[in-house]
């Protein structure tokens, strides 16, 4: 249990424990009701306890006379397990959870939520899943997104490369919803994939009647069905319950710190939209890998030592300068403008070009593309090396180049490739149609 | 049959749910104001809502088909008027302080025992109403007390909760909400069920009101809502949803019981009867394909299907009163309606509704309907018509057994609907969006250092401060004039007595003539009394100025002016009655001081309102004593 100090001696002194029934008297005042456990971050003054009606109440422990009613049984929830006949004639869809819960189950005995995490607890909640799809799952970690790091996405591809050769007809990637675009981005350079890959989440959690997730994981199965083999991200496209996006996994980003509709397609319009059930190309000029065009590949090795900074106008050079005396092997700077830094700057951006530190130059206006030619600042940022990326998302360009470094550590090549459109990431033409919401649907 | 009805020996038990709104500055989880709006939306938001699974977990398909029902849910919602929390696209703001402060005052009020930490639980509602699918709720206080001429009443549970979103209307599947009203802080007040009288639950609500309008809540229509728990000892328990005026209360709980007793003599029937329900459903589409009856050939035209179910044993039941002007047909309509369907045709209502009695021949064959049997039958489209049924069934099963436990609505006249199955155990669960919030020792201290005045205090109050007589005084609290009566005296000096009778009573009479009262300006009534003060009008015609206020929407002088009941001048009154003294002087000479009555009589006549009495009696005394010298 999580309490602590006076708490906790409080109620082990009267050997009570977490699901007693137990009475508390005080000042003329019995309160009777189930002990629960306290958020370890509470004080260590109350305890909580839930009352007949279903309310819970904090009772300050001081000067309370407590009895213990009933020895209750620590509520656990244990489920039997589920006989799921497969069905030939329906497609397999794998669904590898992350962390972040698409699905809970709420112990109403105790208010606990317990998310669900294992295939079958999946689909207890979301039974619906199963007139779509053969459905497998599998938790492969449980951390939140904002945790995430470059190791986990190797952990990550690996699952989901593996649930493919095991004869996914497509992965669902349930992915708290923070950094679920620098996940998505990771898994479209390390994989070469034959069948859809989906990231999907909740902004609103899955124990609340109103969550998203439900939309969300339906649209994202529909998606593992069809024949769009890459890697997406498929979210409310609408505060509405009844459109999902899919966006292309180098494209998109989280724009809204709530919403449902949080993720955007950024430079380019969402590939396409998830109405019913139905997946239909919202640009019909707009080019994507077929189911089955290409082989299964996992390329997962990754440099995790790159920085990712961001300019703004006091900034100092210093921080370039640790970067480099740390030992980070490549340097992704979020510029202003067109691609832009102070040009107090610039010595040490030529000491990491020295020193064979690749500096990659994005935008924090996120829409648009870098031209380092247009201003005096951007050329000499050139001339000290800086390699400018075009219309490719900050975000992206810090996973593009940690993989690209994990790659090769050829000067020549990594900026090559940096420069070079290898999913989606970037476009050399720019429409008047991608800024903010006018996808022109 | 009230009369004779001995609702102790039937055990009668009522508790009372009270619902307040708050009249704080902002919502209780977002900075919106608490303010309805009939302005145009400016977006609309469409969701559905999933009951959540609970620890049982089990995959149960047709339940869950069930409890969705399909329902899609618009919310009327605007840029300023509410913002992304009511939409559920925002997490709650922390708990509004405001409200929580009068949400103590109200607990120290009733004598309740405020929790040492207030938990905002979810407590899930997946009708709509509340855009997360639950409503936020905290238990603020329990245990208090509430002496009623019936005896002591306890008060359980104070919660401070948010109100839910306005329904709108409800189109083929889709259920229109505006999200003004959600998140509005409410009170809510229930008291246990030790309620035995049919007339005590009006004076407990009564009682309670008082106690929350002693400090800021909203005042008017909608704005506090009653909800009634009655139950008998061979009924059932059952919520009565939304009663709005205290008056009818008495009445509601005698029709409830009426119809609780009515449901048991079925029970009996049906058990002597041997009754039944059979489950099979009959497509009548055959008996019926001529029919000439509008509601079924419209439902047939649009695709849609006839289907009848058999109650065996069953008739003359259905068409039996069970409340005034509402037959056990309407209770078993009731649940068919919650699935969509326009309503039910039953045997004890046909022929009618164009259905000829040739055609139930036809029906009562082919179902093989005997003697004692009936049937139901419903026309629209077949998965809502086979729903519709189905429900019916069931209840018409429960009519076996007694009576069910329900939540029912209120109605304006006294009666109650059907309006869904009792809530089993709360489902609740932590809202850990909210921190835990510690009530502090400081925090009651300030609360109750600052507690507004009691009606009952009050009361006292003004009778000793004003020497009111008590009926006045408790008249004036109860109609919650005291402020305005005090602020009248204050500013006009008009002895108080003269103030506080028209205000309790007078104003109430004009009431029921129809009038406005309701939206008297205080300085029109303040106006009138100023010139009773000033001696431009008299006692006597303050009533009738009010009255052209009221009417004609004259100013206080306008309308005495108007009316002809300004005072007159001595002079004038002076002459007025010489004058009438010269004219009856043959009355004079034959009655000499006798004639003092009938010319009083007429002088007042002419007088009444424009002069004062005794003025005028002492005057003509004079007159006719310098004529009879």
């Amino acid at each position: 249990m999580s309490y602590r100090g006076i708490a906790k001696q409080f109620l082990e002194s009267q050997n009570i424990s977490i699901g007693d029934m137990i009475s508390l008297k005080k000042d003329n005042v019995e309160y009777q009701g189930m002990l629960l456990d306290r958020a370890e971050d509470a004080d260590q003054l109350h305890i909580v306890l839930k009352m007949d009606s279903g309310y819970n109440v904090g009772i300050a422990i001081e000067g309370a006379e407590v009895e213990l009613l009933e020895k209750g049984e620590k509520p656990e929830i244990n489920l039997p397990p589920l006989v799921i006949q497969q069905d030939p004639k329906k497609k397999n869809v794998s669904i590898v959870s992350t962390g972040g819960t698409v699905a809970s189950i709420i112990d109403y005995k105790t208010g606990a939520v317990h998310p669900a995490f294992t295939a079958d607890d999946l689909l207890r909640a979301t039974p619906e899943l199963l007139d779509e799809a053969n459905i497998s799952g599998k938790a492969i970690m449980n951390i939140l997104s904002e945790n995430m790091k470059p190791e986990f996405w190797m952990q990550a591809a690996r699952a989901v490369a593996d649930e493919i050769s095991q004869g996914a007809d497509g992965v669902v990637v349930a992915h708290g919803t923070d950094t679920m675009h620098y996940s998505a981005a990771a898994l479209s350079f390390i994989l070469e994939t034959p069948v859809p890959i989906v990231f999907t989440g909740a902004q609103r959690s899955s124990d609340r009647p109103s969550s998203d997730a439900f939309l969300n994981l339906m649209s994202s199965v529909a998606m593992a069905k069809s024949d769009i083999a890459e890697v997406t991200v498929c979210m409310h496209s609408t505060e509405n319950d009844n459109q999902a996006h899919i966006h292309r996994g180098t494209r998109v980003r989280k724009m809204h710190t709530s919403r449902r509709d949080t993720f955007n397609s950024i430079n380019s319009p969402p590939l396409a939209q998830v109405n019913e059930g139905k997946v239909k190309i919202i640009d019909k000029n707009f080019t994507y890998h077929k189911r089955g065009e290409c082989q299964l590949e996992v390329n997962d090795s990754l440099e995790e030592k790159v920085g990712f900074i961001k300019s703004y106008p006091g900034i100092a050079a210093e921080l370039l300068e640790y970067h480099i005396d740390k030992g980070y092997n490549g340097i992704v700077i979020e510029g202003t403008g067109l691609g832009h830094c102070p040009d107090h700057l610039i010595p040490s951006l030529q000491r990491a070009t020295d020193e064979d530190l690749p500096v990659i130059m994005t935008s924090q206006c996120l829409y648009g593309r870098t031209n380092l030619n247009v201003y005096s600042t951007g050329r000499k940022l050139l001339t000290a090396g800086v390699i400018q990326v075009g219309d490719m998302l900050p975000e992206v360009a810090y996973v593009k180049l940690v993989w690209v470094l994990g790659q090769t550590s050829h000067r020549e090549e990594i900026k090559k490739a940096m420069q070079t459109n290898l999913k989606g990431e970037m476009d050399v033409k720019s429409s008047s149609k991608y800024f903010l919401r006018d996808y022109g649907e | 049959m009230d009369k004779n009805i001995d609702y102790e020996k039937l055990g009668l038990m009522m508790g009372l749910e009270i619902h307040q709104q708050l009249n704080t500055t902002k919502k209780l989880f977002c900075p919106c104001e608490c303010e309805l709006t009939d302005k145009k939306p400016d977006y609309r938001v469409l969701r559905y809502l999933r009951p959540t699974q609970s620890e049982l977990g089990k995959i149960d398909r047709a339940a869950f088909e069930e409890s969705r029902r399909e329902l899609t849910f618009l919310y009327d919602a605007y840029p300023y008027h509410t913002c992304l929390v009511e939409t559920d696209d925002e997490p709650p703001h922390p708990l509004n302080q405001e409200a929580l402060e009068i949400g103590l005052i109200i607990a120290t009020l009733l004598d309740m025992k405020v929790v040492d930490e207030f938990h905002t639980m979810r407590k899930q509602v997946i009708d709509g109403s509340n855009t997360g699918g639950f409503q936020r709720t905290g238990l603020l206080a329990i245990q208090g007390h509430m002496e009623t001429p019936h005896g002591k009443v306890t008060i359980e549970n104070l919660c401070l909760e948010e109100d839910a979103a306005r329904r709108m209307g409800q189109r083929k599947g889709k259920v229109e909400f505006r999200l003004d009203r959600l998140g509005i802080p409410l009170l809510e007040i229930t008291t246990d069920p030790s309620m035995k009288r049919p007339e005590q639950v009006k004076e407990v609500a009564y009682q309670i009101g008082q106690v929350l309008r002693s400090t800021r809540v909203k005042r008017g229509l909608g704005t506090i809502r009653q909800d009634l728990n009655i139950s008998i000892r061979e009924g059932a328990r059952v919520e009565v949803k939304g009663v709005q005026d205290l008056d009818s209360m008495e009445q509601l709980v005698k029709n409830e019981v009426s119809r609780q007793l009515k449901l048991l003599e079925i029970k009996d029937e049906l058990y002597i009867r041997n009754a039944g329900v059979e489950d099979h459903i009959y497509d009548l589409g055959e008996d019926l394909k001529n029919t000439e009856s509008k509601i079924i050939v419209k439902a047939i035209k649009n695709g849609g299907k006839v289907l009848a179910i058999k109650l065996k044993g069953y008739r003359g039941l259905i068409g039996k009163e069970v409340q005034p002007g509402r037959r056990f047909g309407t209770e078993l309509a009731g649940y068919a309606k919650k699935m969509g369907v326009a309503g039910i045709f039953h045997t004890d209502e046909l022929p009618a509704y164009g259905i000829t009695s040739r055609e139930v021949d036809t029906i009562n064959q082919s179902l093989g309907i005997e003697a004692d049997d009936a049937f139901i039958m419903v026309a629209d489209e077949k998965d809502k018509a086979i729903n519709a049924l189905e429900e019916v069934q069931r209840r018409a099963k429960i009519a076996t057994e007694g009576v069910p436990e329900e939540t029912r609505k209120a109605l304006d006249d006294a009666n109650t609907e059907y309006l869904r199955p009792l809530p089993t155990a709360s489902r609740m669960y932590v809202e850990t969006d909210i921190p835990t919030q510690v009530v502090s020792k400081e925090l009651l201290e300030h609360v109750q250092a600052n507690l507004p005045e009691l009606p009952r205090v009050k009361e006292t109050r003004i009778i000793n401060e004003y020497n009111l007589s008590e009926d006045l005084a408790h008249q004036l609290v109860r109609q919650d004039r005291a402020e305005q009566f005090e602020k009248i005296v204050a500013e006009c000096g008009v002895e108080p007595t003269t103030v506080a009778s028209l205000l309790a009573y007078t104003l109430k009479e004009l009431r029921r003539e129809g009038l406005d009262v309701e939206n008297l300006p205080d300085m029109y009534l303040l106006g009138t009394f100023q010139l009773l003060k000033q001696g431009k009008i008299s006692k006597d015609a303050v009533t009738n100025v009010l009255v052209g206020v009221l009417k004609e929407k004259w100013a206080p002088e306008e309308a005495a002016l108007n009316l002809n009941l300004l005072m007159l001048s001595d002079e004038d009154v002076h002459n007025i009655i010489t004058k009438l003294v010269s004219s009856h002087e043959g009355m004079i000479t034959q009655r000499n001081m006798g004639a003092m009555g009938p010319l009083m009589g007429m002088a007042m006549k002419e007088l009444k309102g424009k002069a004062d009495g005794k003025l005028v009696n002492k005057l003509l005394k004079e007159e006719i004593q310098k004529y009879l010298k």
